[in-house]
């Protein structure tokens, strides 16, 4: 594998999402909309005192930046293959010099990249208004960053974003349309959710041993999804039996 | 005959009873065939004959199920060859495959990336094409924007941003107005000028007629291989038609005597079956004048390749 030339791949395909409006609006307006939504909710309810449900409460509204992680890498990935599908670009991409795994990892990157870095950057203006915030109303310390925090963002949301691609790549052999592939890849999102409702009943706490637990569960799943995704992303099942 | 290693030396494309079954559809049965260096090779066939299928083969896009091919220097076949073969061949396919939120040059330069060109290689070829192919002056326009012939186009540059060895084209002209197709088959020509190899999937008799060195008819078995001419007289042959001011039976007779094949006699017009007319012409002109005959015109005519190919298909039918 030729290691620049998944960048140059993902440099391509984040200049044509660049240009479509509504996957960029999805992938960046919607985490800065969560920020500045849950910055305003943190303010109301400090409104009169630091709450006594604080903890559960920040820690619920960082692992909803885990979610969108969850979610967003699927809508680019499943443009990204589906749409080359539907125009009908990959049978040209595929008879250039470019190996399998080069036109998935470029692919993958760029799915990556985009939902990651503005997550991560509506995480940190949440976080950082939060403090502001908690500050004035008189928490004696800095809430964030914190340990819980930094598993989520650093290590369990890119976990889940490569899940999401992951998934996303599997369900693009399965449907000819890109709103098919989002649904399919959509699916993901419930254990994920799962995981919220169970801390809300109190049957799993958002603490750093249960977080790397749950991490290491999605990064062997992330595994096993590569492994299928190398043997259904190939010429020969593309051309020849995708939908 | 050709020696064999000179054949080795200047084939660039070579088949032996290339296979490809999908389940229990055999979509290319044993094709054999050489195409060589320069050389345009035009694949007739009808809808669902293999063609595509076998320019995928080609292309190290799909497997071959048998049977051994050869592209270049490489065997196809191995992982390691596909991306060999990959790097000299160009692919137009059947659907242009632009992308069409990018510009006419973003997409050529795109597909120079991915065939390793440097930057400068890139500037030069994008600008060359789009001059060439009289898209320049469009080279910031989204392709989306592009009609059809000018998407082809485009299609055809990118195809060639590379220099590619051997070029595939895959029904380069269908859907295309006539303007459009002219100017493309234009193009074709000027890369057989360069001395491109260039195979050329095509169910345009008219087209395959104009361009191609040599025709191959498939319909999943490979019909029959040869120039247009050697295929139009493949099929009848070729015929005399002499036309008199009177024709009588002291003439027919004459005719006979010469044990001509198939003569049919239509009014004042006579057609007989010849396999070589520059010989066999000069004694039926003799025999027709010693019999009284007046000849008004002799004709030399063939069986169209239309002819040619649309038998071959309906034997294979049937």
């Amino acid at each position: 594998m030729t290691t620049w030339i998944p960048w140059m791949i993902a440099r391509k395909e984040l200049k044509v999402i660049g240009r479509k409006r509504s996957i960029m609006f999805y992938n960046v307006g919607l985490p800065l909309l969560v920020a500045v939504v849950f910055s305003l909710e943190i303010k109301n309810l400090t409104a009169s005192g630091i709450p006594a449900s604080l903890q559960f409460g920040a820690e619920f509204i960082i692992y909803l930046f885990v979610l969108l992680a969850t979610v967003l890498p699927s809508t680019i990935a499943a443009y990204s293959i589906v749409g080359e599908k539907v125009e009908k670009t990959l049978e040209p991409l595929l008879a250039t010099p470019t190996t399998d795994d080069e036109i998935l990892l470029g692919k993958g990157i760029a799915a990556f990249l985009l939902p990651i870095i503005s997550t991560w950057a509506a995480a940190s203006i949440f976080m950082a208004a939060s403090d502001f915030i908690l500050i004035n109303a008189g928490l004696g310390y800095y809430y964030f960053p914190n340990w819980n925090a930094g598993v989520m963002l650093f290590l369990l949301a890119p976990l889940a974003g490569v899940l999401s691609i992951e998934v996303a790549v599997l369900a693009s052999s399965k449907v000819s349309d890109v709103r098919g592939a989002n649904q399919i890849a959509g699916l993901m999102f419930i254990p994920f959710i799962l995981i919220l409702i169970a801390a809300g009943e109190g049957l799993f706490t958002f603490n750093v041993v249960n977080l790397l637990i749950f991490s290491g569960i999605v990064s062997i799943i992330d595994v096993i999804l590569s492994v299928l995704n190398k043997s259904t992303f190939n010429r020969e099942e593309i051309l020849t039996k995708w939908k | 005959m050709r020696n064999e290693t000179v054949s080795w030396l200047f084939d660039m494309i070579e088949t032996e009873n290339l296979t490809r079954k999908f389940g229990d559809l055999t979509a290319v049965d044993n094709l054999t065939l050489r195409v060589d260096k320069g050389e345009v090779f035009g694949f007739l066939g009808p809808n669902g004959a293999g063609k595509t299928t076998t320019v995928r083969m080609l292309c190290c896009l799909i497997s071959k199920t048998s049977g051994t091919a050869r592209v270049g220097d490489y065997d196809v076949g191995s992982r390691e060859n596909a991306l060999k073969i990959r790097k000299i061949i160009g692919l137009v396919p059947d659907n242009v495959g632009l992308y069409e939120s990018l510009t006419a040059y973003e997409n050529l330069d795109y597909y120079g990336t991915l065939y390793r060109r440097t930057n400068s290689q890139r500037k030069e070829s994008n600008e060359y094409f789009l001059k060439l192919l009289g898209l320049w002056e469009k080279r910031d326009s989204l392709a989306g924007s592009f009609s059809k012939g000018m998407k082809q186009k485009l299609a055809i540059a990118r195809a060639l941003v590379h220099d590619p060895e051997i070029l595939f084209m895959d029904e380069p002209t269908a859907n295309l107005d006539p303007e459009s197709a002219k100017t493309v088959r234009e193009f074709i020509l000027e890369l057989k000028n360069q001395k491109k190899t260039i195979f050329l999937n095509t169910h345009n008799l008219d087209e395959a007629q104009r361009i191609c060195d040599r025709i191959g008819i498939l319909n999943t078995r490979l019909m029959a291989v040869g120039t247009p001419e050697e295929l139009e007289r493949s099929i009848h042959g070729r015929k005399t038609v002499i036309q008199l001011r009177q024709l009588n039976e002291p003439i027919l007779d004459a005719l006979k005597k010469l044990q001509v094949k198939n003569m049919v006699r239509e009014g004042n017009k006579v057609t007989v079956d010849v396999v070589n007319p520059e010989e066999e012409n000069p004694g039926m002109v003799d025999a027709i004048v010693a019999a009284g005959g007046r000849i008004e015109t002799v004709t030399v005519t063939s069986s169209s390749l239309e002819e040619a190919y649309f038998k071959l298909v309906r034997e294979n039918v049937k």
